[in-house]
Parts: structure tokens; C-alpha cells; sequence
């Protein structure tokens, strides 16, 4: 056992060895027009040494590490919070509590948090949309952001060329990404999960190379500039006002000195709002039939059909619901951005919002907010190791998946238990 | 023959040029998802890592004052098949090992977190940006009437066709006549089963991770000569075509993978002959989403039956 264990760490350790080598120890370097390789230098050789011997020692040393990390208890939420008679009584001043908190907070922070508050918010919505089809229906959906491109797209167009404003175009934008969805769903819910996958990522793909070429109408590369950003009932929140002569704005109604920030919390309280509706939207769904129907396809397929529900509506119905909150949720990104271009609309993002579904818990949308938030904070905590900054999220994807597999929260179900007399 | 289809023949060879390594690294999805039912988004990776590989390796010997062709190139492809097989392995081992067994969506998004790591990491070391290599291999065949329209088969066309035909063959062997070919088979076949009739499961899945992963390589060295160009983003694209390619063939199935990948090329450069070049990928996925409506589990996959 314990020379078989010695055996072990030597491999892990050369295997290591091996991997460093491309990694740290060599570089490739141009020279004029010549490749040439440089090697690493000591200090570098020094780390490689260091990381090879820490793999060998950990190989060797599996157990005790494993039991070391045993001792540490695994934080359990359920277990810190209050028994589930008492929560049913505090919960609706729970949400209430948090709700003012949200709405008084912005007041009291920085204009860049605020900014991140609400970018943070426009990825809950993601989130929750794509939560609908991966977590609630079991569809897996790769492509999410095209939808998101969609709506954004859909608002911007419409704003430039038509002039129309932002509460006129958000349900548009929605409207429109649900067609987009029931175009592409029709035909594909027919496949199996993995083919579904594909062809979902496809799909994003084709969208964004389609944004990036078709020059005349988009702007292809350099996207489209100058959208206009949501009025409080007309009143726009810039110095000047631009809607004519009777226009005015938010400061210059209500006798306030100009002040950039009253935009950014303006548009952070619009996101809050949008969330609040989403969560409401999806929350009275699935307690309605088809929200019941989505959760028992996903646990089995047959099993639903021969209890004669109708598996490509439902299929259908989450498909294009999920794709309307990104349309939703594009209308408002293009709106606080002013700015957008297909660059915002890559694979990335898609991976971006199915690890914060699948982070947070499937199905669970406490989960789900925790881990957009976690995911989106993460990265700009990281702001200063800006080079390693992907990198680390990239690694604690994989960490995260073998650490909590099941998700920040996972979802509880409503259950019965039958107690012991 | 007219100058029209003296084009047409052109964008063919190219295309299947394209196409044969595209199969190459389709192998390497199909086989794993073949066995263990998982998309291996870090295939792709694995592939632009090859192609560093080659480079530095190419690099290194130049440097050294090496000048003879073949020699280069043997070694590059020794070289790259090893350290590649080693990433694979390494990236079965940490990522998705410990995860077998979970929800299917778990491997995945671990799989897409390998992903991004492996593109930073290698970006960190070895620069963002393009690196070039100039032409190794150069001058090609000419047909037809130099007046109106040639096609050339460069060289490198050749040791691309030569290359994937040779590992194919090789590959086709070792799975259909070795004991651990067999082995592979029988896992594909069904997992636990095998494993109960006293087969090393893990032993196995590794292996196919490996020879995915040499495979990659293989590609990694060919288009990397090809293009002379690589970057840390190279793999992404590449391994989205190449499991377009397995899909389209039907996942699970060898000989569909490499069908796959030559419809894919072929479809790919016939695009480009028509229409601007960037319409190719937007083909491609059309075609992939219209042939899984008409055949969903690919050109020579197996409708699966769902039983209770």
C-alpha cells in the first residue's frame, strides 16, 4: 500500500513535470521574422520545483489530507436557518426587508457599485431565465445569449430607427426573443439533450455572425452607439434635455442640482423592478400546471407521456418563456450600456450564465441569485490580477463542480414526510 | 474543363483538406462521448495546445541548427502527441473523474471552467496574441491550363491527406483487432457491464481520453503548419466545428466522425467559393440543425430507444 502510494506520487509529480514544462518552462518568442524559444528562467525553474513537490507530498499524503479536510464541517444553509414553520411566518417580511434594503442602499454607495449592482441584476434575470429551461424543463441550452442578443438588438434598432422609447420596446424586445425561441424550439425539441446542446450553440453562434456581418442594418463590428436611455415618464435624466422645447429632465422637474449618479440608480431601481417581475412571473408559473409539467418532464420523459401531457408544448413553453426574460433582460442591457456590439454577445457569456444556474442549484432561485452575484463580484474583486483574472474563473468553475456539485442552494422541493410516533 | 469547375475542384480539395482534420479532432468527442456519454468541452484546447507544442518544438530544433524536413517534423509530432496526451489525461483525471457518476450538466460546466483555464494558462505563458511560423513546407502540384485556372495541391495538402489517412487506418485497427480495442468497444457499448466482467473501466476511459488527445495533437501539427499561425483562442472554434462534425455523423460513431468532418469541410470551403467567407460557420450550424431534423442521431448514428 504505502510503495504503492510512493509509485503514485512519482507519477503525479513527472506528470506534473511534464505539464509545467509547456506551461512556465519554455516560451515562444518572435524574432523578427524568426521563432525562436526562450527558456525559463531560475526563479521560474524555483516555482515549477515547488509545484512539483507539493503535488508529490499531497499524492503521497492523500488520507491524511482527506481527513484533515473531513474535519472541516461543510457549511449546510439549511441548517443555519430558522425551522420551516417559523420561516413561513417570517418569509414575506423577509422579502419585504430585503426589498427596501435593495431600494435604500444605492443612496448610500458609490456610483460604481451601484453599476455593478445593476449589471449584477441584469445576470439574476439571465439566470433565471435560463433557469426555466436548463433547471426547471432539463433542456440543455447553450446558445442562451443569443436571445439576450435579440432583445438587445431589438431595442436598439428600434430606438435608432424608429425612435421609439424603452418601456414601449421592452415587451417588443421580450416579444421578439420569444419568437426567436419558438422558431428555433419548433424544430429542435425534437432532439435528444446533447444534439439539443449543439445545436442551441449553433444557434448563438450563427446569431452573433449574423450581427457581425450584416453591416447595413447592425453596424456589424462596431455595433450600435447612442441608445437611448429609459425616461421616468418622459423626463430624461441627461443635463440638457433633447426632446424638443417643452422637454424637461428628471434634476430640472423636481428643482435638483445635475447629478450623473441620479442615472446610474435610476436605471439600477428599473433593473430591481425588472427582477422583482421576473421572480414573480416564474414563481406563480411554477405553481400552475405547465410549471408542475416542466419539472416532471425533466425527471421523465416517458413517465409524462403516457400521462398524456403534450411534450413538445411544454417543451415549447419553457423554451420560449426563458427566451423572453433574455429578451427582457437584453431590452435593459443595450438601454444601460448606450452601447452594444455582437463582442458582448459571445460563447462566454453563455457559459457565464449556465455555470451561475448550475453554481446556484438547479431549480433553486435563492441559488441562482447567490451565484449571480458571486460571479459577477468575483471577477472585479479580481480586477488587479486582471491577466490571471479568467483564469481563475475558469478554475474555480472546476472547483466549485467538485466541491458543492449540487449548487450553493439546492433546491428543496415541497415534500411530505411521514413522522416516527 | 471549364474554369468554373477547375474552381470547384479547387475549393474541393481544400475543403477536404480542412474536413480530414476536422475528423481528426471529431474522433476525439465522439470516442469519449462514445463511452461515457459527456461532451469534453476542453477537447479543443487540447488541440491549440498541440499546435504550441508543434511551434516551440519546431522552434527548439531550428535553433539548434536541425534544417532536415522530416526529422522536424517526426519529432514535433512525437513531441506533441506525448505532451497533448499528457494534458488529456491530466484534464480527465482532476475534471471530470471525480464527477462521473453526477447530473450530466456537472462534467459539462467543469468541462467548460477546463476550458477557459487551459486558454488563459497558455495565453499567460505564451502571449495573447498571434505567434507565425514561417512556411515549412512548401511548393505543390499544378493542374490544369496555367492560362485560365491552376489547381495546386501543395504539398502540405498532401502530408495532411497522407497523415490523417495513415492515423485513421491505425486507428481503425487498434480499435477492431487489439484486446484493448475490444475493451473500448465493450465500454462503449455498456459501461457497467464491462466493468463487471472484470475490465478496468478507468483504465479505459483514460485511454480514450489519450488517444483523443494524440489525435488533436496530430490535427494541432497539421493545420498549425497549415495556417502558420496559432493562437491561444485557435481551439475554441476548431472544437466547436469538430463536434458540429461528430453530431453531424453521428455521435458515438468513428467512421461517422470522420464523414462528418469531410461533409463539414467540404461544405465549409463550397461556401466560402460563393459567398463572403464569414457565411461559412453560419452553413455550417444551418447544415448541422437541418440534417439532425431529418436523421436526429446523425448520418450513421444509431437511433437510440428509450426503454423504461
Amino acid at each position: 500500500m504505502t510503495t504503492n502510494k510512493f509509485y503514485n506520487a512519482i507519477f503525479a509529480a513527472g506528470i506534473t513535470l511534464i505539464l509545467a514544462c509547456l506551461m512556465i518552462g519554455v516560451k515562444l518568442d518572435t524574432s523578427g521574422t524568426q521563432l525562436a524559444v526562450k527558456g525559463a528562467t531560475t526563479a521560474q525553474w524555483t516555482w515549477i520545483g515547488g509545484g512539483i513537490a507539493i503535488v508529490f507530498l499531497s499524492q503521497l499524503f492523500t488520507n491524511q489530507i482527506d481527513a484533515l479536510f473531513r474535519m472541516i464541517p461543510k457549511p449546510s444553509i439549511s441548517t443555519m436557518l430558522p425551522e420551516e414553520k417559523k420561516m413561513a411566518t417570517l418569509k414575506p417580511w423577509l422579502i419585504a426587508g430585503a426589498i427596501v434594503i435593495m431600494v435604500i442602499w444605492p443612496f448610500m454607495v458609490s456610483r460604481g457599485s451601484v453599476d455593478l449592482a445593476t449589471l449584477t441584476l441584469i445576470y439574476i434575470m439571465l439566470g433565471l431565465g435560463l433557469n426555466i429551461v436548463v433547471g426547471l424543463a432539463g433542456l440543455l441550452d447553450l446558445g442562451f445569449v443569443a436571445f439576450y442578443a435579440v432583445g438587445a438588438y431589438t431595442y436598439a434598432l428600434l430606438s435608432q430607427y424608429f425612435g421609439l422609447s424603452f418601456w414601449v420596446c421592452l415587451p417588443i424586445s421580450a416579444g421578439m426573443a420569444a419568437l426567436f425561441g419558438f422558431v428555433l424550439g419548433f424544430p429542435v425539441l425534437r432532439l435528444r439533450g446533447d444534439y439539443l446542446a449543439i445545436v442551441t450553440l449553433g444557434f448563438g453562434e450563427i446569431i452573433r455572425i449574423l450581427l457581425n456581418n450584416w453591416t447595413e442594418v447592425t453596424g456589424g463590428p462596431s455595433g450600435i452607439s447612442g441608445i437611448a436611455k429609459p425616461t421616468l415618464f418622459g423626463l430624461e435624466f441627461t443635463r440638457k434635455a433633447k426632446g424638443g422645447e417643452d422637454a424637461m429632465t428628471f434634476h430640472e422637474y423636481f428643482n435638483l442640482d445635475y447629478s450623473s449618479s441620479y442615472k446610474v440608480i435610476f436605471l439600477y431601481l428599473i433593473a430591481i423592478l425588472l427582477v422583482c417581475f421576473v421572480i414573480y412571473v416564474i414563481n406563480r408559473l411554477m405553481r400552475m400546471p405547465i410549471g408542475r409539467a416542466w419539472e416532471a418532464l425533466r425527471e421523465d420523459e416517458i413517465a409524462c407521456r403516457s400521462l398524456g401531457l403534450n411534450r413538445t408544448a411544454i417543451k415549447l413553453s419553457a423554451f420560449t418563456l426563458g427566451a423572453s426574460t433574455a429578451g427582457f433582460a437584453g431590452a435593459f442591457f443595450s438601454a444601460r450600456q448606450g452601447f452594444i456590439s455582437p463582442e458582448s454577445f459571445i460563447f462566454i457569456e453563455s457559459a457565464i450564465i449556465l455555470a451561475i444556474v448550475v453554481l446556484g442549484g438547479m431549480g433553486s432561485q435563492y441559488g441562482i441569485i447567490l451565484a449571480a452575484i458571486v460571479m459577477t463580484i468575483l471577477p472585479e474583486l479580481a480586477r488587479e490580477f486582471s491577466e490571471y483574472r479568467m483564469l481563475l474563473f475558469g478554475l474555480l468553475m472546476v472547483l466549485m463542480m467538485r466541491w458543492r456539485p449540487d449548487g450553493l442552494i439546492p433546491t428543496k422541493r415541497p415534500h411530505l414526510e411521514l413522522k416516527q410516533q | 474543363m471549364s474554369e468554373f469547375s477547375l474552381y470547384l475542384l479547387q475549393q474541393l480539395i481544400n475543403g477536404l483538406t480542412i474536413g480530414s482534420t476536422y475528423a481528426l479532432i471529431a474522433i476525439g468527442y465522439t470516442m469519449v462521448y462514445g463511452i461515457i456519454g459527456m461532451i469534453n468541452f476542453a477537447h479543443g484546447e487540447i488541440y491549440m495546445i498541440g499546435s504550441y507544442i508543434t511551434f516551440i518544438v519546431i522552434a527548439g530544433l531550428m535553433s539548434m541548427g536541425i534544417v532536415s524536413l522530416p526529422i522536424i517534423l517526426i519529432i514535433a509530432l512525437v513531441v506533441a502527441m506525448f505532451m497533448a496526451s499528457t494534458y488529456g489525461w491530466a484534464v480527465e483525471r482532476v475534471a471530470y473523474r471525480p464527477l462521473r457518476g453526477t447530473n450530466r450538466l456537472i462534467p459539462l460546466i467543469s468541462a467548460i471552467g477546463m476550458s477557459i483555464f487551459l486558454q488563459n494558462a497558455v495565453g499567460i505563458s505564451q502571449g495573447f496574441r498571434d505567434v507565425a511560423l514561417p512556411p515549412m513546407v512548401t511548393g505543390g502540384w499544378a493542374l490544369g491550363n496555367p492560362a485560365d485556372f491552376e489547381v495546386t495541391i501543395s504539398y502540405m495538402q498532401v502530408i495532411i491527406f497522407a497523415v490523417t489517412f495513415v492515423t485513421m487506418t491505425l486507428l481503425t485497427l487498434f480499435i477492431s483487432k487489439s484486446r484493448m480495442g475490444r475493451a473500448c468497444r465493450a465500454c462503449a457499448e455498456d459501461l457497467g457491464m464491462t466493468n463487471l466482467l472484470g475490465i478496468n473501466t478507468n483504465k479505459v476511459i483514460a485511454l480514450t481520453f489519450i488517444i483523443g488527445a494524440a489525435l488533436a495533437a496530430i490535427a494541432g501539427l497539421l493545420l498549425g503548419l497549415y495556417y502558420g499561425v496559432v493562437n491561444p483562442f485557435v481551439g475554441f472554434i476548431a472544437g466547436l466545428k469538430a463536434f458540429t462534425a461528430a453530431v453531424l455523423g453521428g455521435i458515438g460513431s468513428i467512421p461517422g466522425a470522420v464523414l462528418g468532418g469531410l461533409i463539414l469541410g467540404v461544405t465549409e470551403a463550397m461556401t466560402a467559393a460563393f459567398f463572403p467567407s464569414e457565411y461559412k460557420d453560419v452553413v455550417a450550424f444551418g447544415l448541422l440543425i437541418t440534417i439532425l431534423l431529418f436523421r436526429p442521431s446523425g448520418l450513421l448514428g444509431k437511433p437510440e430507444i428509450e426503454k423504461v
